[in-house]
C-alpha cells in the first residue's frame, strides 16, 4: 500500500457502512462509487452474489458485502455500489450506505484486536480509532477471495451429496 | 524477454513458414534462380541474425544449409528430392531449437553435427567445387571452433556487425555499437563464432564488407529485406514494396480495440433506442452519422482479426510432400481461396481439424500410383481445399479424387464395435454408413502408419468443430473420392442470439443451437404433457424432453402458482445428436450480441456459457445448451411430485402409457407406475453380466426387453420405461413410445400369458395391459426378495 500513502504519510479511505458498522476501503481501490444500480440476478450464483450490473459498458459483478460476511440480507434494495478491482475484474461491493473520503495517517493503524468478531477480524487489515468510532480497515482482496472459496466449498459439498 | 531476440523469434518463424513452401515449389521446379534466390536470402538472413545475437547452434545448422543452398544458387548442383529432404530437415532442427529459444531463452543443448555432416556432405559431394579457395574456405569453417584468435575470426566478426547492421533500425544502432565494441576490441571473445563463406568474394573479403557495412546501415530499410543478393534483386524489392505497407501489432492492441468499438457499438444501441421514444428532432441528425461512422469503424476493426486461411494452409504443401514421399503416393495439392478470410480466433480453433482432414484424405483417400492406373485413373492423386464464404460463414471443403470410402469396411467394423445389427446396416443408405467414421474410435485403416490409423480420429474434428458454431457433411463415392464440407461461422465475437424470459428474467440463447420454436399452448397443435412431473414433448412423432427454464435456474417465483399463460413456448435446441426442448414463458427477438466472459466467480455456473450488454443497457446471462444438457440430469432428478399427488384421481379413470413392443397389439402401463421415460442413445446401451445395462444417475440400471420381439436399435436412441423395483431404477426396452392416454380401462380379455393382465380397447385398438412385475422380478431379484 506504498502507493497509497501520501508524503506526509497519510492515507485516504472511503468509510462505508455495513450492518451497523463502518469500514474502509483505501480510496486507491476504489473505481467508482454508484447509486442503486439496476442488477440482473444469476441465477445458481452463491447468495452473496446479488447479480451483475453496467457500469458504463463494462459488466461488474455485483457482491453484496452484508451476505458475504453472514449477514442477513439488507431490507431495502436501495443501496450503494462501490466498485473495485480484484485480479483484473471488477466487482461492485454493495453497502448499505457511503460515508465520506477520510485521511489517516498510516503510521496509527493498529493491529486488528482479538476480540473484534471474527467475522469482521477475517477481512480485517487494521483499526483506526477515530474520535467517533472504530473505523475497521476492509481487506478487499481477502473479502473477495473468500467468497470464491465459500463458493468452492458449496460446489464440493454439491458434488458429493 | 529480450526485445531482439523476440523479434527474432517471429520473423524467423514466418520465414520458416515461407521457407517450407518455396521449398515444396523448388522441388516442383528444381533450380528456378528466384525461388532459389528467395530461398537462400531466407536462410542467409537466419543465419545472419543469429550468429549476431549470439545463437551458435542455431546459426551452425542454418550455416550448414546455406552451403548447399549457394551451390544450388550458383548453378553447381541440381536440386533432388533428397536434397530438399535434408534441408528441410535442417528447417524443422531450426524450428527445434526456435521453440527450445521461446520457453528457456538459451539455446538447448546437444549437437546437430550428423545433420550438418550430411549437409556439407551434400555441399561438397557433388561435382567438385571450381573455386578452390572456398574449399579452404570451408574447411576452416569447421576448425574455426578451434583456431580462436586467428585473423579470419575478425572477419567473422566483421561480417556479423554487417549482417546486424543491415538488421537493424537506425533507432537500434547506437545500441547496437555499443554491444559490438567488446566484440571487436577482444577479437578472440567468442570461438564459436564460424566464419562465413560466401560464395562470390575471391576479391579481398574485408573490403567487401566495409563497403558494405556503411551502406545499409543510415537505410532503416525493411528489415527482411538484404542488400546482400544481387541476383533477386527484383524480387526482394517488390516484397519491400508491401512490407512498407504493413505493420506489425500486438494482437492485445487489436483485442482492446474490439472491446472498445463493441462497447461503442452498444452505447450506440442505447443511444437510439432513447432516441426513438423521443419527438427531439436535433438530436436525430447526428445520432444518424455517429450510427454510420460506428458500423463502419466495427467493420474496420473486424477486418483487423480477420486472416487469410491460407494462413492455417501453410503447412499443408510440405504435409503433403512428406506424405507422399513416405507413403510412395504421387499427390497434387490444390488450394483455392487461401485468401478468404475469417476471425483470428476461428482460424486457430481449425487448423488442427483442417491438417488432420488433409492428412487423413492423403492417408485413406488417395490410392498409390499403381492402383490408381489399375482403376483407370491418372497417376497422381489430387487433393482440393477451397474456401469461401456463404451467408454468415465460411465454407472450407477438402476433397480427393481417392478411392473414397470403403463401405464394406465401414460396415464390417460398424458390426464388429457392436454400432448396428446386420439387418439395420442393410436398410441403411450409403450416407448413413459413411456417417459411421465419425464415431469416437472408428478408424478404417488397415495397419497404423505413422500418419494414420490410430484411432484418434473424424469423431475429434467433427467435435472441434461443432464447438465453434460450425458443421461437417461428408460426400463420399467409393472409387471415385470423398468431399468433406465445413461450415462455419465467420466470427466467434458477435453472435446472433435469441432472447427468451422466464420468471421475469431475460437470457439468450446462441442461435445456432436453436432448431425451432414452438408454441405450445392447451388448445394448440402441440401439447405439453407430464409424466410424473417431467414435461415431454411430442412433436412430429418424436418424443421431446422438456426442461423448465426457470426450474433449471432455479427461479422459480416463491408461492406464485404457475400462470396458465406462463411457459407457452418451447425452444428446440440441439447439442451435438440430442434435442431438447426448453420451456420458456416468453420469447423476444433475435439480437446480434458481443459475447463477454462470465465472472470468475461465477465461472463454475455450467448453464451460462458468458454474458452480454443488450441494446437496452441490461446486463443478460447467455445461455450454453451444452451445460443445460448436462445440469438437465440433475434437475429433472427432483422434479416436484405434484404430478403423483395430482394423479391419484378420484374416478376410475386411469392414465395409461401406450407403447409398442415386439410384434402384435400396443401394450400398455399404468402411468403411476413408471418413474420416467428417458431415451438412451444406442452406444450407450452395454452388455454386462448377461444382460443389458446403461450407466445412469452414477450407477448401473438393468434393461430388459419388453418382450423378446423387442428391437434393440444400434443407433438413434432407444426409448426406455423407467420403473422402481425395490429402490432401484430398473429399465423395460420398448420399441417406441405411442401416447399417453386417459381411459376408463377395463380389461374385456384377461391374459392368456403371464405378463399380461389382460386386454382391451384403447383408442379404437386392442390393446394389451402389461403387468411389468415379473419383467422387475427378473431384472432385479435380489432386491425383490429383500422386499418379500
Amino acid at each position: 500500500m506504498s502507493n497509497n500513502s501520501r508524503p506526509d504519510g497519510a492515507v485516504q479511505y472511503l468509510t462505508v457502512s455495513v450492518a451497523g458498522q463502518t469500514l474502509g476501503i483505501p480510496v486507491l481501490q476504489v473505481d467508482d462509487v454508484l447509486g442503486p444500480q439496476r442488477i440482473t440476478r444469476v441465477p445458481l450464483a452463491p447468495p452473496a452474489v446479488l447479480g451483475s450490473l453496467n457500469m458504463r459498458g463494462h459488466i461488474v459483478t455485483a457482491v453484496d458485502v452484508r451476505r458475504t460476511l453472514g449477514f442477513a440480507a439488507a431490507e431495502t434494495s436501495a443501496r450503494m455500489c462501490v466498485v473495485v478491482e480484484h485480479k483484473n475484474e471488477l466487482y461492485s461491493l454493495t453497502v448499505d450506505s457511503v460515508g465520506e473520503v477520510m485521511s489517516l495517517s498510516a503510521g496509527e493503524l493498529a493491529p486488528t484486536p482479538i476480540t473484534v468478531a471474527p467475522v469482521w477480524r477475517e477481512v480485517s487489515k487494521g483499526i483506526y480509532r477515530t474520535p467517533e468510532q472504530l473505523l475497521i480497515i476492509l481487506d478487499v482482496d481477502r473479502l473477495l477471495a473468500g467468497l470464491a472459496q465459500q463458493d468452492k466449498a458449496a460446489t464440493t459439498q454439491a458434488l458429493a451429496a | 524477454m529480450d526485445d531482439l531476440l523476440k523479434e527474432f523469434l517471429t520473423e524467423t518463424a514466418e520465414n520458416l513458414a515461407v521457407l517450407d513452401l518455396e521449398l515444396v515449389k523448388l522441388e516442383q521446379t528444381p533450380n528456378d534462380p528466384t525461388l532459389l534466390g528467395n530461398i537462400f536470402r531466407l536462410v542467409h538472413t537466419i543465419k545472419g541474425t543469429c550468429g549476431f545475437l549470439g545463437l551458435p547452434r542455431l546459426e551452425r545448422v542454418a550455416h550448414a544449409a546455406e552451403d548447399v543452398l549457394s551451390k544450388l544458387r550458383a548453378g553447381e548442383m541440381t536440386t533432388t528430392p533428397e536434397m530438399i529432404s535434408l534441408i528441410l530437415k535442417a528447417l524443422d532442427t531450426v524450428r527445434f531449437i526456435l521453440g527450445e529459444l521461446e520457453t528457456n531463452e538459451s539455446e538447448p543443448d546437444g549437437e546437430d553435427s550428423a545433420l550438418i555432416a550430411q549437409l556439407h556432405a551434400l555441399a561438397e559431394g557433388d561435382a567438385p567445387s571450381p573455386d578452390a579457395v572456398e574449399a579452404i574456405f570451408c574447411s576452416q569453417t569447421q576448425e574455426a571452433g578451434e583456431c580462436a584468435g586467428e585473423a579470419e575470426n575478425v572477419e567473422a566478426l566483421l561480417e556479423d556487425i554487417k549482417n546486424g547492421l543491415s538488421q537493424l533500425e537506425r533507432a537500434e544502432v547506437l545500441n547496437l555499437a555499443a554491444s559490438i565494441a567488446p566484440l571487436v576490441a577482444g577479437v578472440a571473445i567468442d570461438p564459436e563464432r564460424d566464419l562465413e563463406i560466401r560464395p562470390e568474394p575471391v576479391a579481398p573479403p574485408n573490403l567487401v564488407v566495409v563497403h558494405d557495412r556503411d551502406k545499409p546501415a543510415p537505410v532503416p530499410a525493411a528489415k527482411a529485406e538484404k542488400s546482400e543478393t544481387p541476383a533477386p534483386q527484383a524480387a526482394a524489392s517488390g516484397e519491400s514494396a508491401v512490407a512498407g505497407q504493413t505493420i506489425r501489432v500486438s494482437v492485445d492492441l487489436l483485442e482492446n480495440l474490439m472491446t472498445m468499438v463493441s462497447e461503442l457499438v452498444l452505447t450506440r444501441n442505447q443511444l437510439l433506442q432513447l432516441a426513438r421514444n423521443r419527438k427531439d428532432q436535433d438530436f436525430l441528425a447526428p445520432l444518424q452519422s455517429l450510427s454510420l461512422v460506428t458500423s463502419e469503424l466495427q467493420e474496420g476493426v473486424m477486418k483487423t482479426r480477420m486472416q487469410p486461411i491460407g494462413n492455417a494452409w501453410s503447412k499443408m504443401p510440405r504435409l503433403i510432400r512428406d506424405l507422399s514421399i513416405e507413403l510412395g503416393k504421387k499427390i497434387d495439392l490444390q488450394m483455392i481461396g487461401a485468401e478468404t478470410e475469417l476471425d483470428r480466433q476461428v482460424l486457430e480453433l481449425i487448423k488442427d481439424p483442417l491438417t488432420h482432414m488433409v492428412r487423413n484424405s492423403a492417408d485413406h483417400g488417395i490410392e498409390t500410383p499403381e492402383e490408381r492406373l489399375a482403376a483407370g485413373k491418372t497417376e497422381s492423386g489430387r487433393i482440393r481445399l477451397e474456401a469461401y464464404h456463404e451467408g454468415g460463414h465460411i465454407i472450407i471443403e477438402i476433397a480427393d479424387d481417392g478411392r473414397g470410402l470403403p463401405l464394406d469396411k465401414i460396415r464390417a467394423k460398424a458390426l464388429k464395435n457392436g454400432l448396428a445389427t446386420e439387418a439395420q446396416l442393410a436398410e441403411m443408405s450409403s450416407q448413413q454408413i459413411q456417417q459411421f467414421i465419425f464415431r469416437a474410435g472408428f478408424s478404417t485403416a488397415a495397419s497404423v502408419t505413422s500418419v494414420s490409423g490410430r484411432g484418434v480420429g473424424m469423431d475429434v474434428v467433427r467435435t472441434n468443430i461443432e464447438k465453434i458454431g460450425g458443421t461437417v457433411e461428408l460426400r463420399s463415392k467409393e472409387g471415385s473420392g470423398s468431399r468433406f464440407l465445413i461450415k462455419i461461422p465467420l466470427t466467434l465475437a458477435i453472435v446472433s442470439a435469441l432472447i427468451v424470459e422466464a420468471s421475469g428474467e431475460r437470457f439468450a440463447i446462441p442461435q445456432v443451437s436453436v432448431l425451432e420454436l414452438v408454441r405450445a399452448r392447451g388448445d394448440s397443435e402441440h401439447r405439453i404433457e407430464q409424466i410424473q412431473g417431467t414435461p415431454v414433448l411430442r412433436l412430429r412423432n418424436q418424443l421431446l424432453p422438456l426442461v423448465r427454464l426457470r426450474q433449471l435456474l432455479e427461479i422459480e417465483r416463491s408461492g406464485a402458482e404457475e400462470q396458465p399463460g406462463g411457459e407457452d413456448y418451447v425452444v428446440v435446441l440441439q447439442v451435438g445428436a440430442m434435442n431438447f426442448g426448453v420451456l420458456v414463458d416468453r420469447v423476444f427477438d433475435a439480437e446480434e450480441i458481443v459475447v463477454k466472459p462470465v465472472a470468475p466467480l461465477l465461472r463454475h455456473i455450467t448453464a451460462f456459457s458468458g454474458n452480454t450488454i443488450l441494446g437496452d443497457g441490461s446486463v443478460i446471462m447467455i445461455l450454453d445448451p451444452n451445460g443445460m444438457l448436462a445440469s438437465m440430469g440433475e434437475v429433472t432428478a427432483h422434479a416436484p411430485e405434484e404430478a403423483s399427488a395430482a394423479a391419484g384421481p378420484a374416478d376410475s379413470r386411469q392414465a395409461l402409457l401406450l407403447f409398442r413392443a415386439g410384434e402384435g397389439a400396443p401394450k400398455a402401463v399404468p402411468l403411476s407406475t413408471i418413474q420416467r421415460l428417458e431415451h438412451f442413445p444406442a452406444r450407450t446401451i452395454e452388455w454386462s453380466d448377461g444382460r443389458f445395462v446403461v450407466q445412469y444417475r452414477g450407477g448401473l440400471m438393468p434393461l430388459m426387453p419388453a418382450n423378446p420381439g423387442v428391437q434393440r436399435i444400434e443407433s438413434g436412441s432407444q426409448p426406455v420405461l423407467v420403473f422402481e423395483a425395490g429402490g432401484r431404477s430398473v429399465g423395460i426396452l420398448v420399441d417406441e413410445i405411442i401416447d399417453i392416454v386417459e381411459v376408463d380401462f377395463a380389461a374385456d380379455l384377461a391374459g392368456s400369458q403371464p405378463e399380461i393382465l389382460g386386454s382391451g380397447v384403447i383408442a379404437g385398438k386392442a390393446t394389451e395391459l402389461l403387468d411389468t412385475r415379473p419383467l422387475l422380478a427378473l431384472a432385479a431379484p435380489s432386491t425383490l426378495l429383500s422386499a418379500a
